[in-house]
């Protein structure tokens, strides 16, 4: 539920899609290769080749591995600064004056397998900004971003839904 | 393809437990997880940062990363014709170098929809030292005989 003490620039940007990105790079196995190694993750869709063929009709990528894709990488040539994924995010911490932030919760759901050389497109829609709250954290807002991606044919992919704690610490200036 | 584990519908009850996993956290497998998943921000990967922004007392595990071993975790116990359709997940307390995590899952449902496909639900978490750091639900789709595979299913026959 959106609060109704929201600054005007946070009001207009819940429902509204916004940042559509595209993934900078084809979807490559080397990325799967170190998602799976970071976690142990032996299961053969991902390592053997006739398994995948047989099952999914050839590599694909783990789908927990959806936000992955749409990161930008930290540096780039011309690019001015840190580069960060999730700008609707740093959007509202910059709005709403409150300069840390942790995800509480994450609901992710899968479509169709992302596949070696997609290129995908995301898009991120505010759903909603609560009110400030006295927390464990400090004083601050919860905000819930979805984010939509599909692949190069226009098919769902995935859409990942993000819970944050926006705060400020208790003794830190507004 | 026959050595590889292959969890059928029929094999799966609800109230069934699924196998714990035990895993030693250090700060190398932070930082594995960060930088696997693309995830730069120095509360991953600086220790001084994550005290002083975070107060908090150590990096500590990023949210994408606890996606990746979910999955891992879940199908480890599916095998690879286990098809994840949705997962949730809510963090109560971060997860630091030194801790040791315990996986544990439970089947809480079993169904079926509209296209002929079977769905498993299972609710999922992660202690520390006994005490829950992240719980979550996932629902996965599994072959309902052997002859079945739910990766084959697409569009409108896929309904997570």
């Amino acid at each position: 539920m959106t609060s109704t003490d929201l600054p005007p620039a946070v009001q207009a940007l819940i429902g509204v899609p916004q940042y559509e990105e595209r993934s900078e790079f084809p979807i490559e196995i080397g990325y799967v290769y170190n998602t799976c190694a970071a976690t142990a993750n032996g299961n053969a869709l991902f390592w053997d080749e006739a398994v995948a063929r047989e099952l999914t009709g050839g590599r694909i990528a783990p789908p927990t591995m959806l936000s992955v894709w749409m990161r930008p990488h930290y540096w780039a040539p011309g690019a001015p600064g840190e580069r960060k994924a999730l700008m609707a995010h740093f959007d509202l911490k910059e709005l709403c004056g409150l300069p840390e932030a942790v995800v509480v919760s994450n609901e992710a759901s899968f479509g169709e397998p992302v596949r070696m050389g997609d290129v995908l497109t995301a898009t991120q829609i505010v759903r909603s900004v609560g009110p400030l709250k006295q927390t464990k954290l400090g004083t601050g807002r919860f905000w819930v971003i979805d984010v939509e991606t599909r692949n190069q044919r226009g098919e769902w992919v995935g859409t990942e839904t993000y819970n944050f704690l926006g705060y400020r610490r208790p003794g830190a200036e507004a | 393809m026959s050595a590889v584990r292959r969890l059928l519908a029929s094999d799966v009850a609800p109230g069934q437990e699924l196998p714990s996993l035990r895993v030693a956290v250090s700060a190398t497998t932070i930082v594995l997880g960060a930088l696997a998943s693309r995830d730069w921000r120095p509360m991953h990967h600086d220790k001084a940062f994550a005290i002083e922004r975070n107060g908090v007392q150590d990096i500590f595990i990023n949210t994408p990363n606890f996606q990746a071993w979910f999955e891992r975790y879940l199908t480890d116990w599916t095998g690879p014709t286990g098809r994840l359709g949705r997962m949730t997940f809510k963090m109560k307390r971060s997860v630091f170098p030194g801790d040791e995590m315990a996986f544990s899952g439970r089947v809480t449902g079993t169904s079926g929809d509209a296209t002929g496909c079977r769905w498993v639900d299972v609710d999922f978490g992660v202690s520390v030292a006994g005490m829950l750091t992240t719980e979550g639900h996932a629902k996965l789709a599994l072959p309902a005989h052997d002859g079945d595979n739910p990766w084959a299913r697409r569009g409108p026959d896929w309904k997570p």
